[in-house]
């Protein structure tokens, strides 16, 4: 499972990271997050090497969820040089989700 | 890559909700090699149920996803075999029948198309701009954003007096938009709804516009269909729930659809194209429930078995 960020370490591995990420902004209590998931890891191994993927739980997170203005889950944000560059909201296939890198 | 692999499947079944599961549970149990192509994971519209009241057997302590996870379980438990990829487009002249997927073929004697359905949108300015900033086709993934604030549903069938009954309990009020001057809701919901007392039911109104301020829903412009009379009303989320459109944008006319845009099929589930079944929220008939989606499943599968039968 791709590994959940949190208020501590979200700058470092997100906002500085030298590759693009994209975030899942999920909760634990979300039906179409967790349907989401499988597909996530496959997108993860997919692009390992020059993109990462990390998941926000927006609970534990919730400042990271509110400066983004996350309002609906899953959201699916992709961070470029510290910034938001795409932003997509609900479980997508695989397909979809590659197409955000490119 | 699947284009090298030149397996003939008995069954295909495209989607993995209740309808298909249950299909492919009975095929691989008549001793058929199936194969569920499924686009994200296992459940379809019922992993993102909050509780099944309806489903005979389980109750309020089994959420959506669970039932959903044990369903698929059981079908894979039998044999079913799951591919994980979105169907593109079908051959259904060709023999056998032919799946498109995003990475390569799949070929099959039979296939269950059991590839349900998604929200319908209300096609009204702001829906788009504002979706995911307040404009919401699933109470229960975004209420908790909307704690202790003014909100409103639109619809007037199961989902919306289940969205408007869920929001009731998170949100300060739940006002319901419902065209028409009677709910569709099942009789219990419409029980339960008229009982809260921060639940507002607005008849006879449809919802025209979305409006928002700073890139979040602040109200929505409605208007009376009788009266012809309009109004603001300031809202931080509109939960739509005006039913479903079916997903068979991949079928491309291969098979024949009724008014709805659901598949035609006989009292089994066999579309147009003989060995071609339709189950589920896909298919055209009077109920949409999983109850009926599972009943779907099994008469499919069995009918499948038959036509193979009959065509070895």
């Amino acid at each position: 499972m791709s590994e959940v960020v949190t208020s501590a370490d979200f700058q470092k591995k997100v906002l500085e990271s030298d590759k693009p990420v994209l975030v899942d902004f999920f909760a634990t209590w979300c039906g179409p997050c967790k349907r989401l998931g499988p597909t996530l890891d496959e997108v993860a191994k997919d692009v390992e090497g020059s993109a990462y993927v990390y998941k926000v739980d927006i609970d534990q997170s919730q400042d990271i969820a509110a400066k983004y203005r996350v309002s609906s889950v899953p959201t699916l944000i992709l961070f470029k040089d510290g910034q938001p560059a795409k932003k997509t909201i609900g479980a997508q296939p695989k397909q979809a989700l590659m197409q955000m890198f490119d | 890559m699947r284009a090298a692999d030149s397996t003939v499947y008995d069954a295909a079944i495209v989607g993995a909700g209740p309808g298909g599961l249950t299909a492919a549970m009975y095929c691989a149990r008549a001793g058929l090699r199936c194969v569920i192509v499924e686009m994200l994971s296992p459940g379809g519209q019922l992993a993102q149920t909050e509780h099944l009241e309806n489903y005979p057997g389980f109750n309020q302590s089994t959420s959506g996803y669970e039932l959903s996870e044990i369903m698929s379980d059981q079908a894979t438990s039998f044999g079913a075999e799951v591919v994980y990829d979105q169907v593109v487009s079908v051959d259904f002249e060709a023999c056998p029948k032919v799946l498109r997927l995003t990475e390569g073929l799949m070929l099959a004697k039979t296939v269950i198309v059991a590839s349900g359905a998604r929200p319908a949108k209300l096609g009204v300015p702001g829906e788009e701009e504002f979706a995911g900033a307040g404009v919401s086709y699933c109470a229960t993934c975004d209420g908790n954003f909307f704690k202790g604030k003014d909100v409103c549903v639109v619809g007037g069938g199961d989902t919306a007096a289940a969205d408007a009954i869920y929001l009731s309990r998170i949100c300060d009020t739940v006002t319901v938009f419902v065209r028409r001057d009677v709910l569709r809701a099942t009789a219990i919901y419409n029980t339960k709804l008229r009982e809260l007392d921060n639940v507002r039911i607005v008849w006879n109104t449809i919802v025209e516009s979305i409006e928002g301020d700073d890139g979040a829903v602040v109200g929505v412009s409605v208007r009376n269909v009788q009266t012809g009379e309009t109004a603001k009303v300031p809202v931080s989320a509109c939960f739509i729930a005006v039913g479903t459109v079916p997903n068979t944008e991949f079928l491309d006319g291969a098979l024949e659809l009724g008014q709805t845009g659901r598949i035609v099929t006989n009292s089994v589930g066999e579309t147009s194209v003989p060995g071609v079944y339709a189950v589920g929220d896909v298919r055209m008939k009077s109920l949409y429930q999983v109850t009926t989606a599972v009943a779907d499943g099994a008469n499919a599968a069995e009918d499948a078995a038959e036509y193979l039968i009959q065509h070895e």
